[in-house]
């Protein structure tokens, strides 16, 4: 992406929200600005309805687990479909009790997609009308997506992976 | 004794008794597993619960456990529908993770392929549309044509329904003379069917009864639901990652993307329709054009050396044992690519923290994206049409629950 454009985006955060950035880069063709996690919902709020970004389609957002910095990232993508430019918008919450307040009054999409990082990474999402498990049972107690919860049982004897594997 | 009027008697009737209908998981008319809670008023709908996740398999957690290569198949169960394009997606997200460069004959197969795909998928909503509204003719007729693109398929990977095909880098073989003969054979059997079927269709006068006005969302809404594919066109909006984010070449070919005016029934099906024309325009367009070449890229570290190499050759035989263990070095990064899958984007990021497997994969599903819009917009309208609505949408269960 052009230089002119991340400029107009990180000038539009900077315009009322000065100080949130963190960090941006460029990670493949994606432009990603890395924020804080106070303000966020008001910022992809403040980008949606700036004359010069109008990020107005939610293209995806999901939840990454990082054990060792024991944080849960939130990534977000915007699109603005006119001008055909994409930014990713990324904030870290900390592992114990993630909380973010809800996309939903922004976008309706955000609605599953916010149940499903609840559903797999335990992320709360304040203000959601419908904050429920949609994929697993409604029973798990645990968030599976998160690392300490390997795929295989760790007890097994019968299958060595130490050469091998994760 | 004094009869009250008919006035009185109205308003004097207690409040309003709803009755909530089961519709699904299991009923044969929601063409896969879908569970909704009805609340209704006489016939008429007025609330919709969705309830998803019969099939979910945890592709996400699986993915993290298995090499690149092993994901694949993985893909192959989103959309099985048009699963060639699910699994060359995959394969493109990998490339552009490890910087690979692509021959242009590889690029021009692989459009062939996924334009095959698309119109198998297209091939399934439509005639579904069809059976729907009571058109039983129109689904069997077109089914034998995908039945055609399936031993396409067969001649170049070998599976048909969950494909598998193509790997990291390019295809395992190049396509076999029988293959080209199949592909030829289709794009001369399939338009004259596609135009009966056409003739049956769009000026049927009890189908035109049935879709136009049915199951409609505006373009403002079906952006705020994130819509993509055939049915945010259909709503009028002209998105298609084709254009709009060229991949595979897609640059090099002359293709119109249709839209539709009101977004209901009858315009996502005619969005399709002639989606269909334009894939096999492009197909036309690819075979015409298509360069000489490998048919796949150098890449020793990710694509299998032939087995006579594997089995004569030191060397052949180490990258061979490397590959299926999964232990080349994967660079470190964080990718997103997005391809137009038959319902939509389907967009892969991927995250690699230079392991055997990646540290996080999130698929972007169309369909799980826009399916939540359903009870929206079957809010006031008949269940007949809720049924026409949802296989007009085209939810594929795989795709839903990943």
């Amino acid at each position: 992406m052009e230089v002119v454009e991340q400029e107009k985006i990180i000038g539009a955060i900077n315009e009322k929200f000065e100080g949130q950035i963190l960090k941006t880069e460029m990670l493949y063709d994606f432009f990603t600005i890395t924020l804080k996690k106070d303000s966020i919902i008001d910022i992809i709020g403040h980008l949606y309805h700036h004359p010069s970004t109008q990020f107005q389609y939610l293209t995806t957002l999901c939840g990454i687990h990082y054990p060792d910095q024991k944080q849960i990232a939130m990534m977000y993508q915007l699109h603005n479909l006119v001008s055909n430019v994409q930014v990713r918008l990324k904030i870290h919450l900390p592992e114990e009790n993630p909380t973010v307040p809800t996309l939903t009054p922004v976008f309706a999409a955000a609605n599953w997609l916010e149940r499903e990082t609840y559903d797999f990474f335990g992320v709360i999402f304040q203000g959601h009308p419908n904050l429920k498990r949609i994929l697993n049972v409604d029973e798990m107690i645990i968030f599976p997506m998160r690392k300490e919860y390997p795929l295989e049982d760790q007890t097994r004897e019968d299958k060595n992976d130490t050469m091998f594997g994760r | 004794m004094e009869a009250t009027p008919l006035s009185d008697r109205v308003t004097q009737t207690e409040e309003k008794e709803y009755s909530y209908l089961n519709l699904g998981p299991t009923h044969p008319a929601t063409h896969g597993i879908f569970q909704n809670i009805l609340k209704m008023d006489g016939e008429v709908i007025v609330d919709a619960e969705p309830t998803i996740g019969y099939i979910h398999r945890a592709f996400e957690k699986l993915a993290e456990r298995r090499p690149f290569y092993q994901v694949t198949p993985i893909t192959d169960r989103l959309n099985y529908c048009s699963a060639p394009i699910n699994n060359i997606g995959w394969h493109m997200t990998v490339e552009k993770l490890l910087g690979i460069e692509i021959p242009k004959r590889v690029q021009y197969l692989r459009v062939i392929i996924m334009e095959l795909a698309r119109i198998t998928d297209h091939i399934i909503c439509n005639a579904v549309i069809g059976v729907d509204t009571g058109a039983l003719t129109g689904f069997v007729y077109m089914f034998q044509q995908r039945e055609l693109v399936y031993e396409i398929y067969e001649e170049i990977c070998g599976a048909r329904l969950t494909s598998n095909i193509g790997r990291i880098g390019g295809f395992e073989r190049d396509f076999s003379p029988k293959a080209w003969d199949k592909i030829n054979h289709f794009l001369i059997e399939f338009p004259k069917v596609l135009k009966e079927f056409e003739n049956l269709m769009t000026r049927n006068r009890i189908f035109m009864d049935r879709t136009i006005g049915v199951g409609g969302i505006t373009a403002e809404r079906a952006l705020n639901y994130s819509f993509s594919g055939p049915n945010l066109r259909a709503a009028g909006v002209d998105y298609d990652i084709r254009v709009a984010k060229p991949y595979c070449s897609y640059e090099d070919f002359e293709f119109v993307i249709p839209v539709g005016i009101n977004g209901d029934v009858y315009d996502r099906f005619m969005v399709r329709q002639e989606e269909m024309w334009q894939s096999l325009s492009i197909i036309k367009q690819a075979i015409a054009k298509l360069p000489e070449g490998p048919f796949h890229a150098t890449v020793p570290d990710f694509y299998l050396p032939p087995k006579e190499e594997v089995y004569n050759n030191m060397e052949a035989l180490i990258y061979h044992f490397k590959i299926v263990m999964g232990e080349t070095d994967v660079p470190k990064g964080e990718v997103y690519h997005a391809v137009e899958g038959g319902n939509g984007e389907l967009g892969f990021y991927l995250i690699s923290d230079g392991g055997r497997t990646p540290f996080r994969l999130h698929f972007r599903r169309p369909c799980f994206i826009f399916y939540q819009a359903y009870p929206e917009m079957i809010k006031g309208s008949m269940l007949s049409d809720a049924i026409l609505t949802m296989s007009s949408m085209n939810v594929i269960a795989g795709e839903l629950d990943a």
